[in-house]
This record gives structure tokens, C-alpha cells and sequence, in this order.
């Protein structure tokens, strides 16, 4: 038995790309989809997975990344499984993709026009963990209500002296929709503001779709005198020295000693490469 | 000296082959036929083929057999597949009261007509061990066939109005689960779907708790029935409807108290419950939840979990549960990463607290 082209049934691939042209003319706002069963677990990129699989044409380049590498197992998986049902051309390279699915980074090199960024997203709905339920978060957007999530982060600051929120940091789309960036780290954040790549976000399991289309204004939440900061480190990446990059913290001996490189792996790598020519 | 790590590639293929050397166990024993698990363990393939939404019995025990017995897994497995098959058509809904009885019980009335059928029931079975094992004795005959017509036994009720009348045509067409996102609120139909899709052990203790106090909806099991229903579709170009088969079901109805309300006269209202092949405790689980989840409409108070319906629908099904539960297991590094900072800059500062921290002192009104 054959499977179509990306594994999902043309038809399908259709309902999406509506859902996506919808969820890119309402930049933020979550469209709910007919989700599908895959043949990955829920939880593990379905959302995404069905996102680029509606996407992929046979001339398309594709990158998978989870926490920033393209060897994270489960990034090697899902793109195992697009070689496999679309026998498309991957790359490691971000500058030489056209389609990059992610979990949980933003890559380091800057995105063009042409490439798209296919983010896996576990829960979609930013508000959830201040409110479970779904009839009454609904509402909460249709009246652009987001007093909620401002009072969490007052409190945060009034509690801890800091917003205490350090990843799915919660960003306002193009001034009208209160939306979760997937989990990336806040440092990530600022490349999601006027990005020159479409952004699209694929929830499986929750079945919902959304999207920052390319150049959209995207506001981390923060407050006049406690500004939206991102992390940073005291560190440069041991690998490559960079002094930019987000950086992982890897533990290499017994005693607990740390050495810090960049999640990036292809960033990192890149940067080895030049300064070795 | 840190080399980032490589070699996903590689570990996955390892770990494959590992994993078809355990599912194969000791290649001195055996394989397991695929017919020896549809014959002999029965009522797993049932379960698989009701939780994965597809009635093969075969694939079903392909299912398990590949899935080394965990039955998530093979329900998960058989989904996966079912989500490719094309829809070409509907069929129209099963008429239950025809069904080929095998096992036919009611807790509400002594004697029914057609009369009370055990059937192939574990019910009675003492639950000893069978260390033995003696061969299939050959089964008594019955004194009489059973009648070709059993009414079901909630239809007497119905005769006398004691019961709450379900109007031809007042069931909204139900949408397909498996196409159309679950909104809420989610009418009578849709929520019956969501259930039986449902997991079991989920649909057991949230029934079981109806039973102890939250949402006490005072049931009786109006009827249980298995048995073979025939299956018809009516294609369009034929505009006639035909057999296709049949298939085996349990179905369970409930009958509960109710007082009045809403417009209501007191009456005995119905729970529903409907499962494939031989899944009695799954009909009768979901036919308790399925009368716990229509508090609204019969202006019932809604304080327990069964009777919340966000809270039942959006947690019932252990392909979803079990993939995002484990997918902790997934690298979470990055994030990890800006928790450490984070809880590394908070300790710094509960050695030293600010003046935020002390007093509250700058206690502002934000300006976003």
C-alpha cells in the first residue's frame, strides 16, 4: 500500500491550506481545523507535521529542528518521515531551506521572504493555564479581554520583582490578538516582529492553526517600567564563541562542570566552518 | 572535550531493531497467529476496534500483535491507519432493536419478554484460577431458540410515558469527530461520539463517580444487550439501502430517576451507551456519563467533574492523553535552559531581597 504525496489525502491538504489562508488573514487568531489522526504521537509536532505536509511541493527544502538541532531525535524522526512519504530534499542548512519546521527555537540566521517557519505548538490557547476552559477563553479573545494575563505578569512583578515567565511568552499579534509563540524561549521573541518569513503555528492535538504573516508587528507583553527583556548569558558558546546566540548548558564531567554551546547547531557549526577558512 | 551531540539518525535505527527483538521474544516459541488473538482474546480485539474507531477484527489483532499486547498503542496504531481510509459513504443508523441477541439482561424487571439471556458472560465465574485448563466441553444446547424478536425493555417503559420520549428527528446529524474539531458546547450527539472513541479506564472511574456522590444520578440498567446488528448503507446511485454485513455491539440503557424540571415532568430519563463487539463495563461506563453530561438541559446542578463537559470530552481520549503525557519525554533543553536563569535570578535575589520584595512598596498601577 502507497501513501499520497506528504501522506495526507489531497482533500485534506485543502481543508488546511484554507484553515492556514484563514489563520493568515486573522494574523493571531486560532482557526479551529479538522486536526487528523497521524501516524505520530499527539504532543510530538502533529500540528506541524500536517501544517508542512499541506505545504510541501516536490521542488520544496526541508529543515526539521527541536531545540535548535537538526539531530534531536525527534527532529531526525519527522523528517525520516517526510524523506519517507515525500522523498523532498532536506537540508541542515537554514539559509538553504524553504520550509523549516521547529519545536521550540527560532533559528539564529536571520529568515528571508521565501522561506516559511512551521512552528509545533502543544497548547495554543495562551490563556489556558488562567483559564481551563474553552466557551469562556473564546470569549475573552472576541472581546480582546487580556486583563487576565496582565494581571498575572503585575503579579509575578509584584511577587518575584520580575516577570516570571521565561518561555511561550505571551505576545500581542498586530495589536488585536493575545497569542502563545509555541514554547520558545522570550529570547526568541523579538524575531518574531516584522519577520520577513511567514510564520505559521500547527496545534494537532488541540486542533487549532495560526499565523504571524511576514512583517506583522509583534509586541511581547511587558509594562512601561518593567520592559520586555530577553536572557542572557555570561558566557560565549565554547564551540564557535558566540556571544549572541542562545546558548544550552551542557553538563560534561562528574563534578557537575557546565560548558555552555549554542542550541543552534547549524548556526554553530556555520560559524566553526568560516572562522576555520 | 564536548562534541554536540550527533547520531540521532543512527540510535533510532538501532533502537528499532531492538524493539522487533522484544516484540518477537524467544524465537523458540512460536509466533502468535493472527487468528489465534481474534479467536482467543476476543475481547482486546473489541476494545482496540472500539477505541480506534474501526471494526476489523483482523487488523485489530494485527494491531495488537504489533503493539506487544499494549493496548494504547494498538488502538493508536489502528487509528493511525483509519485516518487514511477515504470516507465513500454513511450508513444509516443501526436499528439495535432488531439485534441477533447473544446476552440480553435487565436490572429494572424480573421477567421480560424474550426473557433474561446470560449468554457468554464472566459474570458468574468465581474468578478461580484455571491451572488445569481442561478443552472446550461441548455447549448444551438451548431448550428453545431464542425468539427472533426481543423488544427492548426501555420501549415498555415508553408505552406507559413513564419514560422521556426521544422524538424521531429531534437528534441533531451528528458531525464526524474525526473531520470536524470538538466545540463546545457539544450537543447529545457529538458528545456520545467523543465517548465512545473514549477510554475506558477514563469512562470507568468518571461513571464510577457518579456513583459516589458527584452527580448521583440514581440509575438502574434498564438493559444490556449483545448481539449481531445487521449494517445498511443507501448509496446514491442505487437510492434504495442495502446490507453490507453485520457487526457485533453491546449497547447499554441506562434508566435514572428525575424529579422535573426545566419544563420536564418527573419521568425517568435515559443514558446511553453503545460499544463494538462483546464491551459491556465501556456501554455501561459511558451510558452513566452520557446521563451525568446532560445536567444542563435538565436543569441539574453541574459541580461534578462527569458532569462537565470541557472537562470529559477534552480529556477522554488516551490516543491524545497518552501522546502529550509522554511527550515529556521529548528534549525540553531550551526551555529548561531559560528556567534555570529565570530560578538562578530569583535566588540571587530572595538572598537579597529588594524593596519590591520587603515591603511592596512601589505598588503602581501598571500602564499596559
Amino acid at each position: 500500500m502507497t501513501y499520497n504525496f506528504a501522506f495526507l489525502d489531497e482533500d485534506t491538504k485543502r481543508m488546511l491550506r484554507r484553515a492556514l489562508l484563514k489563520a493568515v488573514a486573522i494574523p493571531g487568531y486560532q482557526v479551529p481545523f479538522g486536526s487528523r489522526e497521524m501516524p505520530l504521537p499527539y504532543g510530538w509536532g502533529t500540528g506541524g507535521i500536517q501544517v508542512t505536509a499541506a505545504l510541501l511541493g516536490p521542488d520544496d527544502v526541508l529543515k526539521v529542528i527541536d531545540q535548535g538541532a537538526d539531530d534531536t531525535t525527534n527532529a531526525v524522526n519527522i523528517r525520516r518521515f517526510f524523506s519517507r512519504v515525500a522523498a523532498v530534499a532536506t537540508t541542515e542548512h537554514t539559509a538553504e531551506a524553504t520550509l523549516i519546521q521547529t519545536r521550540h527555537r527560532i533559528p539564529e540566521t536571520s529568515l528571508r521572504e521565501d522561506q516559511i517557519l512551521v512552528f509545533q505548538v502543544p497548547e495554543p490557547e495562551p490563556l489556558r493555564t488562567l483559564e481551563p476552559r474553552e466557551a469562556e477563553t473564546r470569549t475573552l479573545h472576541a472581546l480582546a479581554d487580556y486583563g487576565l494575563m496582565h494581571v498575572k505578569l503585575y503579579e509575578d512583578i509584584a511577587q518575584y520583582g520580575h516577570i516570571a515567565t521565561s518561555y511561550d511568552y505571551p505576545v500581542l499579534v498586530d495589536g488585536r490578538f493575545l497569542t502563545s509563540p509555541s514554547p520558545i524561549p522570550k529570547f526568541d521573541n523579538p524575531k518574531l516582529d516584522r519577520s520577513p518569513a511567514l510564520m505559521l503555528f500547527g496545534a494537532g492535538r488541540e486542533k487549532r492553526l495560526y499565523a504571524i504573516p511576514p512583517y506583522t508587528h509583534v509586541e511581547s507583553l511587558a509594562f512601561d517600567d518593567h520592559p520586555f527583556e530577553i536572557q542572557r548569558w555570561e558566557h560565549q558558546c565554547e564551540l564557535c564563541g558566540s556571544g549572541e546566540s542562545y546558548l544550552d548548558e551542557v553538563i560534561v564531567d562528574d563534578r557537575g562542570t557546565r560548558m555552555f554551546v549554542c542550541s543552534d547547531t547549524d548556526f554553530c557549526s556555520g560559524r566553526r566552518a568560516e572562522a576555520q577558512a | 572535550m564536548y562534541v554536540a551531540v550527533k547520531g540521532g539518525e543512527q540510535a533510532i535505527a538501532r533502537s528499532l531493531e531492538l524493539l522487533a527483538q522484544a516484540q518477537r521474544g524467544d524465537t523458540a516459541v512460536p509466533e502468535l497467529e493472527l487468528a489465534q488473538i481474534r479467536e482467543q482474546l476476543r475481547l482486546g480485539v473489541a476494545r482496540v476496534m472500539q477505541e480506534g474507531s474501526l471494526y476489523d477484527e483482523n487488523l485489530s489483532a494485527l494491531a495488537i500483535r504489533q503493539a506487544a499486547g499494549d493496548m494504547l498503542e494498538a488502538i493508536f496504531l489502528l487509528r493511525a491507519y483509519r485516518t487514511t481510509l477515504p470516507r465513500f459513504g454513511y450508513t444509516l443508523p443501526l436499528n439495535t432493536a432488531a439485534m441477533r441477541v447473544r446476552r440480553r439482561v435487565s436490572g429494572t424487571f424480573k421477567d421480560i419478554p424474550g426473557g433474561q439471556v446470560l449468554g457468554p458472560t464472566y459474570d458468574y465465574t468465581q474468578r478461580l484460577l484455571d491451572f488445569e485448563h481442561a478443552p472446550v466441553a461441548s455447549v448444551t444446547p438451548a431448550d428453545a431458540p431464542l425468539p427472533p424478536d426481543m423488544p427492548r425493555v426501555l420501549d415498555l417503559l415508553d408505552a406507559e410515558a413513564l419514560i422521556e420520549r426521544i422524538e424521531p428527528g429531534s437528534d441533531p446529524e451528528p458531525v464526524d469527530l474525526t473531520r470536524e474539531p470538538l466545540t463546545f458546547p457539544a450537543d447529545r450527539a457529538t458528545r456520545l461520539q467523543n465517548l465512545s472513541r473514549g477510554d475506558e479506564g477514563f469512562l470507568l472511574s468518571m461513571a464510577y463517580s457518579t456513583q459516589r456522590g458527584y452527580a448521583e444520578s440514581h440509575p438502574f440498567a434498564g438493559e444490556i444487550r449483545m448481539g449481531e446488528v445487521d449494517v445498511r448503507v443507501c448509496p446514491e446511485e442505487l437510492g434504495f439501502a442495502i446490507e453490507i454485513g453485520s457487526i457485533v455491539l453491546t449497547e447499554c440503557q441506562m434508566i435514572n430517576q428525575f424529579h422535573g424540571g426545566n419544563g420536564v415532568p418527573p419521568q425517568f430519563t435515559r443514558g446511553y451507551g453503545l460499544s463494538m463487539g462483546e464491551g459491556e463495563r465501556k456501554a455501561m461506563s459511558m451510558a452513566l456519563v452520557d446521563r451525568a453530561l446532560r445536567c444542563d438541559e435538565l436543569a441539574e446542578p453541574d459541580d461534578a467533574p462527569a458532569q462537565d463537559q470541557e472537562f470529559v470530552l477534552s480529556h477522554s481520549d488516551n490516543v491524545e492523553a497518552s501522546g502529550f503525557v509522554q511527550h515529556l519525554k521529548l528534549p525540553h533543553y531550551v526551555d529548561f535552559q531559560a528556567e534555570l536563569s529565570l530560578l538562578r535570578t530569583l535566588a540571587a535575589q530572595h538572598a537579597t531581597p529588594s524593596p519590591v520584595q520587603q515591603g511592596r512598596e512601589s505598588f503602581e498601577v501598571p500602564t499596559a
